[in-house]
């Protein structure tokens, strides 16, 4: 479902989920896996936790610091894979991905996600952006690995 | 000082873009940009006299080890020491590792280092190991309001057990500059030894380590117009002889034999095992020269004076949080209202200035300074008011971060 989404649009999608993170807040139920992301060369440090039953996303948290972009970036992520099946979110996530890295790419799948396709403008800024999604990958690979 | 005929001499500041605008570097901080004449230096070497140093009986040979220990004097003579008391290192961090590495020895359990919050990591996690191996104490000196150190408080931290005092000569965050000579004058009252990080310091200023009499100071090549990989040691003498080698191998013996003995030379030679870095060395001659003809004063006066209209300039931006308003040299630490620095940092890449953001390698400062992180704009002689005036309108306009991304002009 392809609309077109003015600059206008996309910074403001942007600056809400800035504003109010969604999915923002910390578990110690011990059936999430968390996942630390943190990074060398910015002082993003965000912690993914997600609980997955019979491969299915049942609950997707996030909590820790980061810029506008990590923060935005990994609060839709959260929105867009709750509820999802494990092979749903890794397509999402390779969707994503793909978008990032400027190659072709699926966008009927990532809903408001797409506002981060103009990252590769800023390549030093394209860490930001992958942040949360990275983290989400290693609790799927995990996953796969597991059984 | 002629600025734009300087900035003639540096290829980074001759038409080169980012994000399609005229580069402005105000990065100057984490490296400086070099001038021709360095990198005609290192070319010089690779095509006309490329050889090992002291190694070989030949004439390039020769030449290569003429010029390594001409450097060696020249740098002897930038910071007034003797030529004997320079020991070539890869950058500061290795120069600081050498220091407490090679100190280690004579640190025992219950011995005091003094550090201050301000440290860069490169001058706080080679002593935290040292303080692990050998069960001693790190204590900070603390940190005035504003963010200086004072006598005062190095006073009242000095104690009997003191074995080390290790500070930055210049902040590499908030740019205060230490009063060295008061403090190696009060240190050297105790036993400890006074280790500088120079870091920001030799590069930007006038140094003489006769008159400020610290034990050691580290510094390195590539913020002072040198290439990257090339950096200095300087230690007292008789200190330097009684200090034990980070690195062993060849060039930094003078015999061994099969039951493991091994005889060491004497310093600076004894610090430098293997194939050093030749180019840099080179390089290093070249941008020394350089400086020089322009005069350290000068440079430090003109950087002085870049700072304070920064300063000047941003204080009317009511969007612009200062954090070193009051500090001497050409580093100004700030916050546009309401944006993380790193979305700071993409704002300005968009509008082609190289600024550096977040932490600044100096993790506990933030605690200090109450902000997940900072915009550091640090100045070199060769920057200009007019790329202030650009970088003051774009920090008016920063609260519009989002434009790195959307903005189509």
């Amino acid at each position: 479902m392809r609309f077109s989404m003015t600059n206008e649009m996309m910074r403001e999608i942007i600056m809400d989920h800035y504003g109010n993170p969604r999915n923002k807040k910390e578990t110690d139920n011990s059936e999430y896996q968390t996942i630390f992301m943190d990074s060398v060369s910015c002082i993003d440090k965000i912690y993914i936790q997600a609980l997955v039953k019979n491969d299915v996303l049942i609950d997707v948290l996030w909590h820790g610091v980061g810029c506008a972009i990590s923060t935005a970036s990994t609060s839709i992520m959260t929105e867009l894979l709750k509820g999802k099946t494990t092979k749903q979110a890794q397509y999402i996530l390779d969707q994503y991905l793909k978008m990032i890295h400027e190659e072709p790419f699926d966008e009927s799948v990532l809903d408001e996600a797409i506002v981060f396709m103009n990252t590769s403008r800023q390549p030093a800024r394209i860490k930001c952006a992958t942040i949360g999604w990275n983290g989400m990958e290693k609790i799927l690979n995990g996953n796969k690995k597991d059984r | 000082m002629d600025v734009d005929k300087i900035r003639q001499d540096f290829p980074m500041l001759r038409g080169i873009k980012m994000q399609g605008k005229p580069l402005i570097y105000f990065d100057n901080a984490a490296t400086s940009l070099k001038p021709q004449c360095v990198l005609d230096a290192i070319l010089d070497y690779y095509r006309n006299f490329n050889a090992n140093s002291h190694r070989g009986d030949y004439d390039i040979a020769h030449h290569v080890d003429v010029l390594f220990e001409e450097t060696r004097e020249k740098i002897a003579g930038f910071i007034n020491a003797n030529a004997n008391e320079i020991v070539f290192t890869a950058n500061t961090s290795m120069g600081l590792n050498m220091v407490a590495y090679g100190l280690m020895p004579k640190i025992k359990e219950g011995d005091e280092i003094l550090l201050s919050e301000a440290e860069h990591a490169s001058n706080l996690l080679p002593w935290f190991k040292v303080a692990e191996e050998k069960k001693a104490i790190i204590r900070y000196i603390p940190l005035t309001k504003e963010g200086r150190l004072t006598v005062e408080n190095l006073k009242k931290s000095l104690s009997p057990r003191t074995k080390i005092v290790s500070l930055a000569h210049v902040s590499n965050v908030l740019g205060y500059i230490l009063d060295v000579k008061s403090f190696a004058k009060e240190i050297h009252k105790t036993q400890a030894l006074f280790v500088v990080d120079g870091a920001q310091s030799v590069p930007h200023m006038k140094i003489d380590v006769q008159d400020l009499d610290c034990d050691f100071l580290c510094f390195s090549g590539h913020k002072m117009l040198a290439p990257t990989g090339i950096g200095v040691l300087y230690g007292k003498y008789d200190l330097l002889c009684d200090m034990e080698p980070l690195m062993s191998g060849g060039g930094m013996n003078t015999h061994f034999n099969m039951c493991g003995k091994v005889g060491l030379q004497n310093p600076p030679l004894r610090f430098e095992a293997g194939t050093p870095n030749i180019e840099g060395v080179v390089g290093f001659y070249a941008a020394i020269d350089y400086l020089n003809a322009i005069g350290m004063e000068n440079i430090d006066k003109r950087e002085r004076a870049l700072k304070k209209y920064a300063i000047q300039e941003l204080q009317q931006c009511e969007n612009v949080i200062l954090y070193n308003k009051e500090s001497e040299s050409g580093i100004v630490t700030f916050n546009i209202k309401g944006v993380f620095s790193q979305d700071a940092g993409s704002y300005f890449n968009s509008k082609g200035i190289c600024v550096r953001t977040g932490l600044h390698c100096a993790k506990i400062l933030t605690d200090f300074l109450k902000t997940d992180g900072t915009v550091r704009a640090s100045f070199a002689f060769y920057n200009t008011e007019a790329e202030i005036d650009t970088f003051v309108e774009a920090c008016r306009n920063g609260g519009n971060f989002l434009d790195a991304f959307f903005d189509d002009k």
